[in-house]
């Protein structure tokens, strides 16, 4: 399997991550380095193998369902790059 | 100094945590060049050994009452600065602390500051970092060529190896503490997965994160280990295990233990003292009474381009968050929202994060799941199940930690897939979820470090410490780097 330049531009599309023209050709080759290396997973008999869900054997912890903590609207805002009382505050969005 | 033995001179009142942590203080201003640190936490480490220094006459000593401690720029700080070494958290301040290093001060640890490493701790070398490469202290003998200290732990790894405090953390996705405390002359231990608390350390493969200590022992390992695992309602993939005395399970020696030797770990075109560190490795725990049997782990080549699917997957999950409006980074002068998170993010990540943004979202995507990201996790159960084959026949593994010593700066950066393998006898660990240390074991023909990696059963640290303890003192390394670094 190998990608080109097309699909890497839309990959970054969906990874939301702006990669500059000029970075799109190497960042090709970097990738199909990478895929053809991967490749050799094709050749191990997979079938009938449960794809692993967890490293280590455990069930999911339960716990009740009430409200534990809260009441941090200051420190949530504390590191916000743009905020204006409570609210994150982000271009336009809906005209 | 070692923890160990800091910690019983604290008790015997022969120093006071005032002066060992000055004198910390005075080695990490002094060895800046090595750009170990991130954020150099002085004043605070002074306050907070004063406090320590209280309670030790008050006779209410924790644990690690006033020892001075490293901690790896991935591990979230109650008001202190933690960037992951990415510009896009490179004003984050964190108004919470994760469990780990809340443990050690719970305990009475002081904090020395926040060391370097790769972006995110996706890397082998530190150089990733975005605020430039770590230097290994060591050097190749009649040579000033600079060495990386290994990684993504690679600012720990300096720390405890230039002796710029007593014992520091580090976590491993795919070798992150191991590779790095190898090719530094210390010991790095990966607890099992699950054992240490996940909560407040920067995601980056959550499968696979798990935090441990890089000590200058193994006995100071399994002292750190005792107090940085716990079973904590934050993190739910933390496992319900009782947390033993590490310590006091290093008594008892190994007459009987079984040491496996996977054949699958002597690989092609690795350097002669490797295999022959490694067959050392064998007679010594021969010698002190354990058996030492062949085994097999047949998926080993699969390892690192299983980990190359599954964990830029995660990634590209976890970092999904970063997107410049809630913290971290925002791109400046943009015009809607779509561009303030593609430019966010295209100017705050570096291009190795970028690189496996791009793969995992690839291997994710609609059409690539099934041949990619679940062929992977297949193949991830296949690995696991050598694991627990091969443990039908022995307590412990023994193998190389990482296939050479410490490489120039700037010497395996032009080719992804060669950085990669620098993770080769690591990755297989954390695929598995088991636990794994490394011990200084030897020195090259040109003076550098190796270590020898042992991997034990999940959730038995002590025997694999036990173990490593044997390699440790037959090893008797003693060397230190020559000190060319200060200021």
């Amino acid at each position: 399997m190998s990608v080109d330049k097309d699909t890497v531009r839309r990959v970054a599309k969906l990874a939301r991550l702006a990669v500059p023209e000029s970075r799109l050709e190497p960042m090709t080759a970097e990738l199909n380095g990478i895929f053809q290396w991967v490749e050799m997973l094709g050749e191990v008999n997979v079938e009938g193998v449960a794809p692993m869900t967890s490293v280590v054997a455990q069930r999911l912890k339960w716990r009740e369902d009430k409200i534990s903590d809260g009441g941090q609207a200051d420190d949530l805002m504390a590191n916000a790059p743009e905020g204006e009382a409570h609210f994150f505050v982000v271009p336009k969005v809906v005209e | 100094m070692t923890l160990a033995e800091a910690r019983d001179a604290i008790r015997a009142k022969k120093i006071s945590s005032k002066e060992l942590t000055g004198a910390f203080v005075k080695a990490i201003e002094g060895a800046r060049p090595l750009n170990a640190f991130l954020t150099e936490a002085g004043e605070q480490a002074m306050l907070a050994a004063d406090a320590a220094d209280r309670r030790i006459a008050e006779g209410k000593m924790g644990a690690l009452e006033g020892l001075p401690l490293a901690i790896k720029d991935l591990f979230c700080t109650k008001g202190t600065r933690t960037t992951a070494a990415s510009k896009i958290l490179g004003n984050f301040v964190p108004p919470y602390e994760s469990t780990v290093t809340q443990n050690l001060w719970d305990a009475g640890a002081v904090m020395l500051g926040k060391t370097n490493l790769d972006e995110f701790a996706m890397g082998s070398s530190n150089e990733t970092s975005a605020f430039g490469p770590v230097f290994n202290p060591w050097r190749a003998a009649g040579s000033n060529v600079n060495l990386v200290p290994g990684g993504s732990s690679g600012g720990s790894a300096t720390a405890v190896a230039a002796d710029l405090c007593l014992a520091a953390t580090g976590t491993d996705t795919g070798g992150s503490i191991r590779q790095p405390a190898a090719v530094s002359g210390h010991v790095g231990l990966k607890p099992t997965y699950g054992r240490c608390s996940r909560f407040g350390i920067v995601a980056f493969a959550s499968s696979l994160d798990q935090a441990g200590p890089m000590t200058k022992t193994v006995r100071d390992a399994a002292i750190m280990l005792k107090t940085m695992a716990s079973v904590d309602p934050k993190d739910s993939t933390s496992v319900d295990v009782a947390v033993p005395d590490y310590e006091k399970l290093l008594e008892g020696g190994i007459k009987g233990l079984r040491v496996g030797i996977p054949k699958e770990y002597r690989i092609d075109g690795a350097p002669a003292e490797i295999d022959a560190l490694w067959t050392k490795g064998a007679d010594w725990l021969k010698a002190q009474g354990a058996e030492i049997v062949e085994v097999s782990l047949p998926h080993t080549k699969y390892a690192l381009p299983t980990y190359y699917i599954v964990a830029p997957a995660e990634a590209s999950s976890n970092l999904a968050r970063y997107d410049g409006v809630k913290f971290g980074y925002r791109a400046p002068g943009v015009h809607d929202i779509t561009e303030l998170y593609e430019r966010s993010r295209g100017e705050g990540f570096g291009a190795e994060v970028q690189r496996r943004i791009l793969i995992g979202t690839y291997v994710l995507s609609a059409g690539y799941y099934d041949a990619y990201y679940s062929r992977a996790q297949k193949l991830r159960t296949l690995i696991k199940r050598d694991f627990e084959q091969a443990f039908e026949k022995c307590d412990v593994l023994l193998t190389p930690t990482t296939p050479g010593p410490a490489f120039g700066v700037g010497a395996k950066t032009a080719d992804p897939v060669e950085m990669y393998l620098q993770d080769v006898f690591t990755v297989t660990v954390n695929l598995a979820g088991l636990p794994g240390i490394s011990v200084p074991a030897g020195l090259t023909p040109t003076g550098l470090p190796l270590g020898l990696q042992l991997i034990g059963k999940a959730f038995d640290e002590a025997t694999l410490l036990r173990a490593a303890q044997a390699v440790e003192t037959a090893a008797d390394f003693k060397a230190k780097p020559a000190n060319w670094w200060s200021v």
